[in-house]
């Protein structure tokens, strides 16, 4: 099952918004209610009120700051979660085949009850996508919430990951990324969606559109709107104001 | 990497384990019965001991056997798979030696080889991680059965041999230190590439996901100091190479030379501990602590 | 290849679903609440909820870790330890009511005032200041005073509503959104959805903030203003707007009072016999009143000597020392990019505007084919409101708006009813306390001059806060921040209670938390505490819970019900009037009651008119009773849904009321019809549709009010003219602030800006609420402690680098903490995260939690009072028109110092009365503890 498998049906991925993404965490804390109470073991914390509490959680937001060459430094909230990769290390790596790349829709998942614990699947993650739970001592991921976008108990239209269903900002965006027509694939297209880390060539499924360009509205680097004055004065004022109450 | 015993005993004790089987194989010493005997306990106490203690970094390690099933693809697997035949090749070989006093070539030659061919197996674990350029060298084998066959030499008292060996595994591992410095830099990946902002200026980790730590952070974020890692390279290189190539230079003596053993010993898991401590993990950059 | 795992893909949910309203923070999103074997499995968003659509925050997301969560506390308590210690014995609720009446019954008897009843982010206020009402006493108020009420007042004086949860951007047609000081908000969600929505359209935004996080993050542009100064911006960009003549003069002819004509001796306006303004008719050139017939102000009418509100406007707002090359330095703005903003309003304004084919009819009888909308939506908040020029900053703001034509056009700023609502149909404050009977009326309000200042015969301020006096007039949200240091002072006069209510005073709400946790502690001669009583009710251990000598034990929201009323914060879009309920979603399963269910009860023992019947028994048995049966006026109750046959909003009480709201998600909505949805405080059709939903009882059709009449009333008076006069030391603070159109002055905390050269502010971060997120076991993984963030000129100067210490000081105090470098920042400004920072021993978190031991609050620097000017008088840190706490005055110096054992200061570790929280959680119906 280690073996990736040479294609899938569909890319089932996740699109990720960093222009709109305010880095709120709700993605964070909804992903960990669903996954504590579904696929698998609980994520489980540790030290949850102590000193050094220490939580699994599936998806992050971490945040950067981008300094342009001659514009003021911006912020970048950056949530990142499994990318689903096509080519999968983390998969490859498994001697256990508890990792796995499933045909029909790409989603990287792990079989909990055939996970050793070894932790090498999260070795070979360049994304820091997996996390060993401290209770249960299985490999928990995102799991792209396989068990809510065909649950059939669920109305149609929550069929979405968690993290997509509560994101208030509409930053993270769900779908096939394998076939071009999809809303996903389009927006990936228009916005010039990228990958994180290409150089590992682990394909990812997930995209991330860039940030817009930023503090265009400065004279010193852009031409801008500019009004003329009518007045410099208050008399002045009242001059072109006789005129203009004219015309109305 | 954190730098976890249980997989610095591991590879440093069975690569030294099997670097024995791979010379009592070959028939360096040609020995039978209670010193043959002698020999074999010592391969397989740090073999089968090595192996043990990486079960102590397994979650489950009662689901250690489902990790035979994978060696298509895994590394780990066919580690697994090559240190069981390892093990119970070489010690056909050791049965026939220890109590029938003979030796088949055949089954101890191929002893010797799947030995090694673990050590290698072993090593590729770490080789194959493109996560960690330090790692993700030919270095990595090359270094692991350096030692393993230095080790193996030293154990099994071919002092001619490991002389030579020790000198030039301690020049290798010099070397890979130097490159493994620059490999995180030469790799390619940093923050601009993780984050894909690069193009928009210079990118800098601002605030971490969580204030809590987390698997990540423990398991891939560890630091050692420059003068500190400086230290113990000196220490590491003057224990596994320095001080057992001095001793048998002296005149042979089994003290000495258990001096020398045990020097080494504590000198490969020195290096082992840097090889894990040193080795810097891409998801670090993320973090803002690479 | 083996055959994959098999994967449940459609396991069972839930057993089932009940909807009721979040209570994370006053956003009030409508939650689902799955169960498992009746516990709370999972909660997310309600999709049918017009607040939230369906998306959830995290601390939404963690309500469950909430209700779970060890630091609830179980019982009531009796402190048997000093106060501050927290030390308390449980006891039952006959005990704890008992001791409450006892307390209670006889300051009612002689003097009711005695008692001070002072709430916190109060989702019941019109049904607390009811109960507080009826009790007698003047002193009652909720936050609003330390939390903004600078821009809840500067809205409804100057437009009839505000930006503080009475308004929102029209985000289906606004093309650019301006954002000033705002971090997070009270409508967290629906800001973050609006953003998304118009950034979809290619509509932009632009952050006014010092600092670049979140919201300012994602905008456009960003503009990195320095604290306190964006009154001077504002005043600049309505300069450029004005010089450039890109004002919308139709929009300041009908709407606002620009044409009205002021009495050049006094400043106040002309009026005719009906008391109601009067302007100039364009076509005849008759001097009428504001809302005549089919009448066309002249903005530049004059009569007799007097010439109009606009006319006086423009010779103010040209004033050179507003023009951007002015101003550039103050602001840390360019006077070109200032230049280019206001360029971008006008352009936006005028250029891109919006017609909307949608035939309306104004009050004046005119009729209008088409809605035309200035698609420049403005949004603010905390920013520019806590500081002590944060009322006319707001004004000024207000007035930027309106001259752009951007309030109730399509595309701009638009209200939620309740309002619009123009301060003069707002009740006035009242104060008369009589023994054994309520007071004379609501204790809250809106002054219109210095005769309803809240003064006795002596001039003596008649509530403890000092409300509605000289020192801050228009104190429309009470004092809260004031309750303690006045009651602990004796000044204005004892008091022998103090009853509060989720507030969290020992700590993070309180200015110099150092010294409010002695003055609680302080003991007179005789050995008696200063402040004798103090009543308090929470939910959790809080810090505050060790400072009470009787803790009355809330529920968690999900075990109790709540309204969320029309009558004083309600739910209400744009498009529609809304309200909303809690309801018991689980029982608790500790010896807990809801607060306002234990006051209702505590109505009855007192015998309060209101709670009891005539035969003197109870007249509610709880809250959820109250909520159906109280009536505010005939038809008009807490609650205005299903109230009758056809839904209008007002009727009689229906006994079903509360399981309708059940069935329906909890809450309940009335659109607002289309062609009353722009233009409502003009628009005949709102104004009927706002009368028949019970929102008014008559239609009150107004004028903006660019010149805001009441602030000249208090001019006059610091300058000499009327009867009330204010003291001496007060004309010169008046005569300087009570300007009756908008104006910047600084705000100087400290005597010598070089000393202290820094600005500090604090941000709410998005994840935590206040206090409370910390007994969050998964919120707290997020913000468990909070470096102070420093400008990187800051920390090139000191040498320091991310993870160093250093001392940061004020004339108030000092503390010392990590801190860590930030680019996108104002330069001269350094801030963290608010709140985050905990008492040892609080919040059933392990002492050594990092809350405490690395988390600190910038409170301990912020002081309630000024320090001294050497005039011989303590000025407060406060706005001095409306008394809002300036809590963005800060300013400080950085020091660099070595790493001490923890953040300082550091106090006592707490008893705590609940224990410790457990070592490991697997909150899940399957897991195990
Ligand atoms: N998640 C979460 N949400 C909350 C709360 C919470 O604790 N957590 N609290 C709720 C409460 S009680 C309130 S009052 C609201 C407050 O909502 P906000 O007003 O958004 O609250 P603050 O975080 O105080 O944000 C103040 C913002 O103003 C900026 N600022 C400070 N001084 C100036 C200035 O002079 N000029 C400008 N332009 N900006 C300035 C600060 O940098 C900061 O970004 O949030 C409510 N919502
Ligand atoms: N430095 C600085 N300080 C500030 C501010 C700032 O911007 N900077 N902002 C100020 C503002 S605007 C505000 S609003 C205040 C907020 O400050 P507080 O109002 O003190 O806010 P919380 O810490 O949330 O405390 C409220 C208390 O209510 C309790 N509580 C929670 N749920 C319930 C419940 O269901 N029932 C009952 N009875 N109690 C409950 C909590 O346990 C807590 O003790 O902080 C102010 N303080
Ligand atoms: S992101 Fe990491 S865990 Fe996910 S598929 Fe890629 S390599 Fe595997
Ligand atoms: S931790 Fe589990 S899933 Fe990961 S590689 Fe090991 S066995 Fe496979
Ligand atoms: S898809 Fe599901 S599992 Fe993955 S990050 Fe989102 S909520 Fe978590
Ligand atoms: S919920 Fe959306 S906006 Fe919030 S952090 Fe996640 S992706 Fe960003
Ligand atoms: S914004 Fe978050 S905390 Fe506030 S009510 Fe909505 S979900 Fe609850
Ligand atoms: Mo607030």
């Amino acid at each position: 099952m280690t073996c990736l498998p040479s294609s899938t049906d569909k890319k089932l991925g996740l699109v990720i918004d960093l222009d709109t993404c305010v880095g709120c965490h709700a993605c964070v804390v909804s992903c960990k209610g669903w996954n504590t109470e579904n696929y698998g073991a609980p994520l489980a914390d540790q030290d949850a009120y102590g000193e050094n509490p220490l939580g699994t959680f599936l998806n992050r937001v971490h945040s950067y700051e981008v300094q342009p060459e001659d514009s003021p430094a911006q912020l970048i909230h950056f949530p990142k979660s499994c990318l689903h990769c096509d080519d999968a290390p983390c998969v490859t790596v498994c001697p256990t085949g508890a990792s796995y790349k499933r045909t029909e829709d790409g989603i990287v998942l792990v079989n909990e009850t055939d996970c050793i614990g070894c932790g090498l699947c999260a070795w070979a993650c360049p994304y820091g996508a997996r996390e060993l739970d401290g209770e249960e001592k299985v490999m928990k991921k995102c799991t792209l919430c396989v068990d809510r976008i065909y649950n059939e108990n669920l109305p149609e239209e929550d069929r979405v990951p968690a993290c997509v269903r509560t994101c208030p900002a509409g930053a993270r965006h769900f779908g096939d990324l394998g076939d071009p027509d999809s809303d996903v694939s389009k927006l990936v297209a228009d916005r010039g969606g990228f990958d994180l880390m290409p150089e590992m060539n682990t394909k990812p499924v997930n995209k991330y559109l860039p940030p817009r360009l930023k503090d265009q509205l400065d004279p010193e680097r852009n031409e801008t709107h500019a009004l003329e004055a009518q007045a410099e004065n208050p008399q002045g004022f009242f001059a072109w104001l006789d005129r203009t109450l004219e015309k109305l | 990497m954190h730098p976890a015993p249980s997989v610095i005993l591991f590879t440093s004790l069975s690569g030294l384990g099997f670097g024995l089987l791979f010379f009592l194989g070959l028939g360096m010493p040609a020995s039978t019965g209670l010193v043959a005997f002698v020999f074999y306990a010592i391969a397989y106490a740090f073999a089968v001991g090595g192996l043990i203690f990486s079960t102590f970094h397994l979650g489950h390690p009662e689901r250690a056997l489902k990790a035979f099933t994978q060696w298509r693809s895994s590394w780990l697997s066919r580690e697994a798979w090559l240190a069981v035949m390892a093990l119970c090749v070489s010690g056909l070989g050791a049965i026939a030696q220890i109590f029938f006093e003979t030796r088949i070539d055949a089954i101890s030659y191929l002893g010797a080889a799947l030995s090694m061919a673990t050590v290698f197996s072993t090593a590729m674990i770490y080789r194959q991680l493109a996560t960690i350029p330090r790692w993700h060298t030919p270095w990595t084998p090359v270094l692991f059965l350096g030692y393993s066959f230095a080790g193996g030499a030293l154990f099994a008292g071919q002092v001619s041999l490991a002389m030579p060996a020790l000198c030039v595994l301690a020049a290798l591992q010099v070397v890979a230190w130097m490159q493994g410095d620059r490999a995180l830099a030469d790799s390619g990946t940093n923050l601009a590439t993780a984050t894909g902002l690069g193009d928009r200026g210079s990118v800098r980790a601002f605030e971490p996901p969580h204030t809590g730590t987390n698997y990540l952070l423990k398991e891939f974020v560890y630091v050692v100091g420059r003068k500190h890692a400086a230290k113990l390279r000196i220490i590491a290189l003057i224990l596994f190479a320095g001080t057992p190539v001095l001793l048998l230079a002296l005149e042979f003596n089994h003290i000495l030379a258990l001096l020398a053993v045990i020097a080494h010993i504590a000198g490969v898991i020195t290096s082992r501990w840097l090889f894990f401590a040193q080795a810097e993990h891409v998801v670090g950059l993320y973090y803002g602590k690479r | 290849m083996k055959d994959q795992p098999y994967v449940d893909t459609s396991p069972k949910v839930s057993d089932e679903i009940r909807k009721t309203t979040c209570y994370m923070c006053a956003c009030r999103c409508g939650i689902n609440v799955h169960l498992k074997d009746g516990k709370v499995a999972y909660i997310e968003g309600n999709r049918d909820h017009p607040v939230n659509k369906g998306v959830l925050c995290a601390k939404g997301s963690a309500g469950i870790m909430q209700v779970t969560a060890p630091s609830r506390l179980r019982a009531p308590l009796k402190r048997v330890g000093e106060r501050g210690s927290g030390q308390f014995e449980e006891i039952s609720w006959e005990e704890a009511l008992g001791i409450a009446t006892d307390w209670l019954g006889p300051l009612r008897e002689k003097s009711p005032e005695k008692l001070a009843f002072f709430t916190g982010r109060d989702q019941s206020q019109s049904f607390t200041g009811y109960w507080a009402q009826m009790f007698g006493t003047p002193n009652f108020a909720a936050h609003g005073g330390f939390c903004s009420v600078n821009m809840a007042t500067a809205g409804i004086y100057t437009m009839g509503g505000a930006f503080w949860e009475f308004g929102q951007p029209d985000w289906d047609h606004t093309k650019l959104f301006m954002l000033f000081g705002v971090a997070e908000d009270h409508d967290s969600n629906p800001i973050k959805m609006g953003i998304s929505k118009i950034k979809e359209r290619g509509a932009r935004v632009i952050g006014v903030n010092p600092i670049r996080t979140g919201y300012n993050a994602v905008a456009d542009e960003w503009v990195g203003i320095t604290p306190g100064t964006d009154g001077r911006f504002i005043l600049s960009l309505i300069y450029c707007l004005i010089e450039a003549g890109k004002i919308d003069l139709t929009y300041l002819a009908r709407f606002t009072n620009a044409p009205v004509l002021l009495d050049p001796e006094t400043g106040l306006f002309l009026r005719d016999d009906n008391g109601k303004p009067l302007i100039v008719d364009r076509t005849s050139g008759d001097v009428v009143a504001f809302d005549h017939q089919g009448a066309e102000p002249d903005l530049r009418g004059s009569h007799n000597g007097a010439t109009s509100v606009f006319t006086k406007m423009i010779e103010h707002f040209l004033s050179s020392e507003n023009a951007p090359e002015a101003v550039a330095d103050l602001c840390g703005i360019s006077a070109k990019r200032i230049r280019a903003l206001a360029a971008e309003l006008a352009h936006v304004a005028f250029d891109q505007e919006i017609r909307l084919p949608q035939k309306w009819m104004d009050f004046r009888g005119n009729t209008y084919d088409e809605m035309i909308g200035r698609p420049v939506s403005i949004h603010a908040m905390r920013g520019i409101s806590a500081h002590g020029n944060g009322f006319q900053t707001c004004r000024a703001l207000h007035t930027l708006q309106i001259i752009l034509g951007a309030v109730e056009t399509p595309g701009s700023f638009r209200f939620k009813p309740p309002y619009p609502k123009p301060s003069e149909i707002h009740p006035k404050p009242h104060a008369k306390a009589t023994p054994n009977a309520p007071l004379n009326g609501p204790h809250l309000g809106f002054v219109h001059g210095p005769e309803d200042l809240l003064l006795d015969d002596a001039g003596n301020p008649q509530r403890i806060d000092k409300a509605f006096t000289w020192e801050n007039p228009m104190s429309a949200h009470g004092l809260m921040h004031m309750v303690i240091s006045n009651a602990h002072a004796g000044n204005p006069y004892k008091i022998d209670t103090l009853f509060m209510y989720m507030a969290n005073m020992s700590w993070n709400s309180s200015m110099n938390t150092n010294s409010v946790m002695d003055m609680l502690t302080d003991k007179d001669e005789n050995g008696e505490y200063v402040i004798p009583r103090i009543i308090y009710s929470d939910a959790y251990s809080s810090e505050m819970v060790a400072y009470a000598d009787l803790i009355l034990p809330d529920t968690t929201y999900l075990e109790r019900h709540d309204c969320i009323s029309l009558l004083d914060r309600p739910i209400c879009e744009a498009d529609a009037a809304a309200d909303a309920i809690r309801w018991p979603v689980i029982e608790p399963d500790r010896d807990v009651r809801g607060f306002q269910s234990v006051l209702v009860d505590l109505g009855a023992r007192l015998g309060l008119p209101g709670f009891v019947n005539e035969d003197g028994s109870a007249k509610y048995a709880d809250y959820a009773d109250y909520m159906i049966n109280h009536e505010r006026k005939p038809g008009i109750g807490p609650l205005a849904g299903w109230r009758s046959e056809d839904d209008t909003g007002r009727g009689p009480v229906n006994p079903e009321q509360i399981d309708r709201y059940i069935e329906n998600g909890g809450v309940w909505i009335k659109h607002v019809p289309e062609n009353a949805g722009y233009f409502k405080p003009w628009n005949t059709d709102y104004q009927d549709w706002a009368v028949e939903t019970g929102l008014y009882d008559s239609p009150q059709p107004y004028l903006f009010q660019l010149y805001v009449e009441p602030l000249q009333k208090f001019n006059n008076a610091a300058n000499g003219i009327g009867d009330l006069q204010p003291p001496e030391n007060m004309r010169d603070q008046l005569k300087r602030v009570m300007s009756p159109l908008p104006i910047w002055y600084p705000t100087a905390t400290v005597e010598n800006e070089d000393d202290y050269p820094l600005h500090a502010l604090t941000q709410r971060p998005m994840a935590m609420y206040h206090s409370w997120g910390s007994q969050n076991a998964w919120l707290r993984q997020i913000h468990g402690m909070n470096p102070m963030y420093l400008p990187t000129k800051v920390m090139q100067e000191q040498g320091l680098v991310d993870g160093d210490w250093a001392k940061i000081s004020s004339p108030n105090g000092e503390i010392t903490v990590p801190v860590a470098e930030m680019a996108a920042l104002n330069e001269n400004t350094i801030w963290t995260w608010n709140a985050i920072g905990k008492r040892r021993g609080a919040w059933a978190l392990d002492p050594e939690a990092p809350e405490a031991n690395k988390g600190f609050l910038l409170n301990h620097l912020i002081s309630e009072l000024l320090p001294p000017k050497g005039d011989g008088l303590r000025w407060s840190n406060s706005d001095p028109i409306t008394g809002q706490a300036a809590w963005f005055d800060l300013r400080v110096r950085v020091e660099k110092t070595s790493p001490p054992k923890g953040t300082q200061p550091q106090f006592d570790t707490l008893t705590s009365p609940v224990g410790q929280g457990p070592k490991t959680i697997k909150q899940s119906s399957k897991g195990t503890s």
